[in-house]
């Protein structure tokens, strides 16, 4: 007992349990304004973020709740939307050009009870029933805001939907928006972190693998899923914010059915084991997306043929890796792992 | 559905009543306080019929949906992709040949065929995993619209009705009555009576073969209890084989029907692939009556709707579905989940 006392000569703090690849990664994040173009910051770094943080709540869903929900990104678009209504936009007719301490988290809170409500229908159901009824949810949604031009003004939607003017910043400059959506991106993943090792994330996982028993033990199943919607609602709806103020402006085809799969395919490319995957995957789609027109015009191709590419890509990592990249990645270190295992009598 | 009256008679009699009430708005000349209230009957009656036709054609689409979800637990993502392709195949074959009826056949052999390879190149290698096969299904719709794209482009496409039934057709239902008292009566497209009839012959055809017939009865009892069904030593990849080539090849089909009746564009895939999801959860997994009642349903509401609600109308289709999930997440003839 003295012995191991005297040798621990202190307990190694949550810094120092932190590897090595994450310093050098939030590195390269928090510098690559010094020397990546604003392009890059903008466009690639900043939809990824974005991207990622919404594919993140299906992650939460999907991966800790065993729900897979198509809804998020519907959720986010409705955010996106709320903002536009509720703060500055184009539209003088519809905005209401509200304080931005006032819309900001009425668009959450509206995006959040919408995504409860979606979500106390969705748990009615299981696994691919989930997924289907979301989709009828998520369509639904889209069909209805293009006929809509009391709210959603229709088929063209919002234009010149800009972000406040806080502290003297335009939010909208590149290294600006950079570190914008980079913190709201950090900030959920520490806050899905947070959450899954948290009691009630414990719980949901524990919901996840046996529901049955979760609901001997006393556990409500259904309000810790419900609960999980709305959680995952509120980070949808930060990621839709921060898109809406992306693109500047928000339409139908924002939350429609190709970019409601788009997110699935983002969250199952990257895993959806972890919550670091939808970022991984964000950042590939990003880059397919961006730069695959180029490739394929430059091998003779029609450039607008990128939506094959991913979708083939897609397939390839369904086919071969359900878990996606992250679980290729895994497959890889358990090989090494195995190859040194001593006991097997394998030469490196 | 045996003995539904005895066990709920207060959902018996609503039923009758509501049913009482449309015959009656149909068949039965409209007092003019009626016609005040909402309007001419004869809008009113081509709601009913377009929602009835429209119902016929959701059937035809979502009917090999729900027998492949029923029988294999397999999400087919893809069906909307398959119901665009028949329609484009069924539009170059029309246009090759100028046979109408001939472009039935073709589509259904080949969409059929695409839909062997898939059940037996793609979704018998991860079988047991429901997820990873909705998950390939989203990828092979996401290609194929694309590819689809890149093929036919952007541009609308319509199939040409043959003469035989082109034009109105009259039917024996009493739109108006004339101030000398003469009556008249409804016209309606004669292709979308057709098309009505069709999907009744088919509805009627796949219940008799899945009643009557020894593949029927194994189709059945793989819904009901698949390992069981296998253990007992039948085949069963020959059947899903078969069940899936056939509901691939209703969709496709179902492509001609409503290239011919709407239009063809980017975008239908996921139209129709929304519109069978819609009627199988209403309707009940894996149900074929199921289907057949949630088809005329949404049919219905989305004709009536677009007639009296212009705004709305998608929004009581998911209405519709939000009830019937709060109230009944099986659907309205699904076996319990």
């Amino acid at each position: 007992m003295s012995l191991a006392e005297r040798r621990v000569e202190r307990e190694p703090t949550a810094i120092d349990r932190i590897p090595a690849p994450v310093w050098a990664l939030a590195a390269i994040l928090l510098t690559m304004p010094a020397y990546a173009n604003d392009f890059i910051l903008f466009q690639v770094m900043g939809w990824t973020f974005i991207l990622g943080t919404i594919a993140l709540s299906l992650m939460f869903l999907a991966g800790y709740g065993g729900m897979v929900s198509l809804i998020q990104m519907t959720v986010a678009g409705l955010a996106g939307y709320m903002v536009a209504l509720f703060g500055n936009s184009g539209i003088e007719s519809l905005s209401l050009f509200l304080p931005w301490y006032v819309y900001i988290p009425l668009a959450i809170v509206i995006a959040a009870i919408f995504g409860t409500i979606v979500g106390a229908l969705a748990v009615r159901t299981e696994g691919i029933y989930t997924i289907m009824i979301t989709l009828a949810i998520a369509s639904a949604f889209f069909y209805f805001s293009r006929q809509n031009y009391s709210i959603f003004n229709g088929y063209t939607g919002f234009n010149l939907v800009i972000p406040p003017d806080l502290f003297g910043v335009d939010w909208r400059q590149p290294v600006a928006f950079y570190y914008l959506s980079g913190g709201v991106a950090l900030l959920a993943y520490l806050a899905v972190v947070y959450v899954s090792r948290s009691p009630f994330g414990l719980a949901l996982q524990g919901v996840r693998d046996n529901p049955r028993r979760m609901a001997a033990l006393g556990f409500n199943v259904t309000a810790h899923r419900i609960a999980a919607y709305t959680f995952a609602a509120v980070i949808a709806a930060f990621g839709g914010i921060l898109l809406v103020w992306q693109n500047s402006q928000i339409s139908p085809g924002t939350s429609g059915i190709p970019a409601v799969i788009d997110i699935l395919v983002i969250a199952v490319v990257g895993g959806i084991g972890r919550p670091i995957g939808p970022f991984i995957g964000a950042l590939i789609y990003v880059l397919l997306r961006t730069f695959s027109p180029d490739v394929l015009t430059a091998l003779d191709l029609s450039g607008e043929r990128f939506k094959t590419v991913i979708g083939l890509g897609f397939l390839i990592i369904v086919f071969w890796s359900p878990d996606g990249v992250l679980g290729l990645w895994d497959k890889w270190r358990a090989a090494r792992d195995k190859a040194e295992d001593p006991l097997r009598r394998r030469a490196k | 559905m045996q003995g539904f009256a005895a066990r709920h008679p207060f959902w018996a009699l609503v039923i009758i009543v509501v049913a009482a009430a449309l015959i009656w708005l149909v068949f039965a000349p409209w007092p003019d306080a009626l016609e005040d209230l909402i309007g001419r009957k004869k809008v009113f009656l081509n709601a009913v019929i377009g929602g009835i036709t429209l119902g016929a054609l959701y059937f035809l689409v979502a009917a090999g949906f729900t027998l492949i979800f029923g029988l294999m637990r397999n999400v087919n993502l893809a069906h909307g992709s398959l119901y665009l392709v028949g329609g484009y195949l069924g539009f170059e074959v029309a246009e090759a040949t100028g046979l109408w009826l001939l472009a039935f056949p073709v589509v259904f052999v080949i969409v059929g065929a695409f839909g062997l390879l898939l059940q037996n190149q793609v979704f018998r290698r991860m079988e047991g995993e429901e997820l990873r096969q909705t998950m390939v299904t989203i990828g092979i719709s996401v290609v194929m619209a694309d590819l689809m794209l890149w093929i036919w482009g952007a541009q609308s496409y319509t199939l040409i009705t043959p003469e035989w039934i082109a034009g109105p057709a009259t039917l024996p239902i009493i739109s108006a009555v004339k101030s000398n008292g003469e009556l008249v009566y409804l016209k309606f497209p004669a292709v979308r009576v057709a098309i009505f009839f069709a999907a009744l012959v088919i509805g009627v055809a796949m219940w008799l073969v899945l009643n009557r017939t020894r593949l029927g009865m194994l189709v059945r009892a793989g819904v009901d209890d698949r390992d069981m069904l296998q253990a007992s030593g039948v085949r069963i990849q020959y059947v899903f084989l078969a069940v899936f080539a056939f509901g691939a090849g209703l969709a496709g089909m179902g492509g001609i029907v409503g290239g011919t009746f709407q239009s063809l564009t980017p975008g239908e895939d996921t139209r129709y692939l929304l519109a069978s999801l819609v009627v199988v959860i209403v309707g009940g997994m894996g149900s074929i009556p199921g289907a057949a009642i949630g088809a005329l349903i949404i049919g219905l509401s989305e004709q009536i709707g677009v007639v009296y609600a212009p705004t709305y109308s998608v929004v009581f289709t998911f209405l519709i579905m939000a009830v019937v999930l709060a109230f009944r997440p099986q659907g309205l003839l699904g076996a319990r989940l």
